[in-house]
């Protein structure tokens, strides 16, 4: 083994140049730009315009989560136990969207939901509304647009916990006499517990870092951690407030990991 | 060649030309046999011979193509494994991975809906009889092979069903914990009067536990009788060569003034012998043949002779190494010889 370590060397090498230095350089920016010490951290963490941030991001991201891996679950459930129709079918809608980009998702979410856009416009003709309902540039929109994008990867854990389950402790349930929704809900579920804590983990911390769909389809009402590090940066440069808010995300996201993935292993085993 | 069912006793489950097809695949032909009250009736065959998926339609797991099952007289062809209310141990045994022993054997009572203290009282009790005491909050995967074969079958005979179908129960199980599962399942059949149907390929597991054995292959009934029967009178060539070593001798090759066949041999062109029966010949008996010592094994307390017939047919017979006359050294010309009511024609 260790006469091969020297093989993996240049990843070492890439990952320290690319990542590990730009990193620490942030690092360094968040404790001395523009005060030296702890200013830009208890700045980040009581005044109300970030702290407002990373709650709503949060509350958010929380949504975004739940909504994501219970949608995934109902579609892997199609995918893995459906008919052999319903499972193709399943599968063409998963794998659409991992074909088409992030940035085209949330402008054609834009295009559906806007004042005039399909939704509205249709929901006027058939007359069931007088006036178009605000569905953009709000938080609804945001979840809507990133669980859209979210679910595909939450489908992946979840078939692989489906897969699991052994066919015989379904029948045995059935033939004990269990209804269907007792199956379901004492068998079936907590079966697989391990797929939906795998989906929560993997959807909850992507959308912790989202940028292009929260700020399309909040249009600038619902500002999210991400974009708040890149308002910092680019339109009003406070550098320091921007590298030390993404020390904070990125101590958050790792703590989140690490309680989740040590359940995860309590799990597994 | 099928054979009728020999029912003891009170019928409780009837098969009748029951056949099951997968797609266009015969996985069963036309079964019938009954299964008496309190019976240890096992199913026994090679794998793939169909006995998996008789148990899945005698426990209602699957519906039947053809024929009709029927349950003390009433036809129960199209109830669900529910309204059947069998215990069933399945292959690999399907515990819940999720729940404790303890709520695995409760599961099935909480479905009949019974209330807290008799579910209770019943999973300790059931857990005192396969002897599992103080591993009832464990889970499945905490579990040894033997021990959770013992939670399956504590969970499956809860609700204390008057049918127990079992389906290779010990297949995953050491030799030495099988020996003591198999002495452990012949106690609870004893206690409870239950009757068992027991799916195995182990042919001596089925001759050892069983009341009767039934034995398939190919998706069809060959024999069914008691361990008995089907060893000492086996009906076809299939059965006396899956239940055990046996010597067989084509009629055209044997001249009859030496032997005397057994009475139904007319029928049929092949005479059985079990090497058990079989010895060397003192020069009063009977039955005799002329062979060749090929080849001998040495077992301890017998050694195992092989030898050929002037037809090249392979003989195989077992010799007491006692204090008398040694095993005779390969290439000896010698006799062998048998019982006439030991033999049997096939
Ligand atoms: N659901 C199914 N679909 C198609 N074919 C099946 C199905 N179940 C069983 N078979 C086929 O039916 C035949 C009998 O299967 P079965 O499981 O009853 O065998 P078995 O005697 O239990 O064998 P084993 O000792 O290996 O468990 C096999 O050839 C099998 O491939
Ligand atoms: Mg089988």
């Amino acid at each position: 083994m260790r006469a091969f370590l020297f093989l993996i060397c240049p990843v070492l090498l890439f990952l320290g140049v690319s990542y590990l230095l730009p990193f620490l350089g942030i690092v360094q920016l968040s404790f001395t730009d523009p005060d030296p010490g702890l200013t830009q951290y208890s700045r980040v963490l009581t005044e109300d315009l970030p702290t407002g941030v990373i709650w709503r991001t949060l509350r958010l991201c929380v949504m975004v989560t739940a909504v994501s891996v219970s949608c995934a679950y109902v579609i892997t459930f199609l995918w893995v136990r459906g008919s052999p129709l319903v499972r193709s079918i399943t599968e063409l809608c998963i794998m659409i969207p991992f074909w088409i980009s992030v940035l085209s998702r949330a402008f054609g979410w834009l295009s559906m939901l806007s004042n005039r856009g399909l939704l509205n416009t249709w929901l006027q003709d058939m007359g069931l509304i007088d006036s178009a309902i605000q569905m953009t540039r709000n938080e609804f929109a945001v979840v809507v647009g990133m669980s859209h994008y979210l679910i595909p990867f939450a489908v992946f854990p979840l078939a692989t916990a489906m897969r699991n389950v052994d066919e015989r402790v379904l029948t045995a349930a059935d033939g004990m006499g269990a209804s269907r929704l007792r199956i379901f809900w004492q068998i079936f579920l907590p079966m697989t517990s391990s797929g939906i804590l795998g989906a929560t983990l993997l959807v909850f911390v992507f959308s912790i870092g989202f940028y292009v769909t929260p700020a399309l389809l909040g249009g600038g009402q619902s500002v999210l951690v991400a974009e708040l590090i890149y308002l910092w940066i680019f339109q009003i440069p406070q550098w320091g407030m921007a590298a030390a808010m993404s020390v904070v995300l990125m101590l958050g996201v790792g703590g989140i990991l690490y309680v989740l993935m040590r359940r995860y292993g309590e799990m597994a085993r | 060649m099928k054979s009728e069912a020999i029912v003891s006793g009170t019928t409780q489950i009837e098969t009748r030309s029951v056949g099951k097809k997968f797609g266009k695949f015969h996985a069963l032909r036309d079964i019938s046999l009954g299964v008496s009250e309190g019976e240890f009736l096992s199913l026994l065959g090679p794998s793939g011979s169909g006995k998996t998926t008789l148990l899945t339609l005698l426990g209602g797991y699957e519906p039947v193509t053809s024929g009709q099952l029927l349950l003390e007289g009433q036809d129960m062809t199209t109830w669900s494994a529910n309204q059947r209310g069998f215990g069933m141990v399945f292959q690999g045994y399907a515990l819940f991975p999720h729940l404790t022993v303890a709520e695995n054997i409760a599961f099935p009572l909480k479905v009949q809906k019974r209330s807290k203290a008799q579910i209770a009282d019943r999973v300790t009790h059931m857990v005192e009889m396969v002897g599992l005491d103080g591993h009832i909050n464990k889970k499945p995967k905490a579990l040894s092979g033997g021990q959770q074969q013992r939670v399956a079958l504590a969970r499956a005979l809860a609700y204390e069903p008057k049918v127990l179908l079992l389906d290779e129960p010990f297949s995953a199980l050491d030799k030495n914990l099988r020996g003591q599962m198999q002495e452990e399942l012949r106690r609870l059949h004893r206690e409870l009067g239950t009757t068992f149907v027991f799916v195995t390929h182990d042919q001596e597991e089925a001759l050892a536990l069983s009341s009767r054995v039934a034995i398939f292959n190919q998706g069809e009934l060959q024999q069914i009788g008691t361990p008995a029967e089907v060893y000492e009178r086996p009906a076809n060539r299939f059965t006396a060569e899956f239940l055990g070593d046996i010597n067989i001798l084509s009629l055209a090759g044997l001249s009859s003034a030496q032997i005397e066949l057994p009475t139904n041999a007319d029928a049929f062109d092949t005479l059985a012998i079990r090497p058990e029966h079989m010895r060397l010949a003192t020069g009063t008996d009977t039955n005799q043949l002329p062979a060749t010592m090929r080849d001998r094994v040495y077992l301890g307390s017998k050694s195992r002779l092989l030898l050929e017939t002037r037809a090249g047919e392979e003989l195989m017979l077992y010799f007491d190494n006692g204090p008398g006359v040694p095993p005779p050294d390969p290439g000896t010309e010698l006799r062998v010889a048998w019982n006439t009511g030991d033999s049997f024609a096939i």
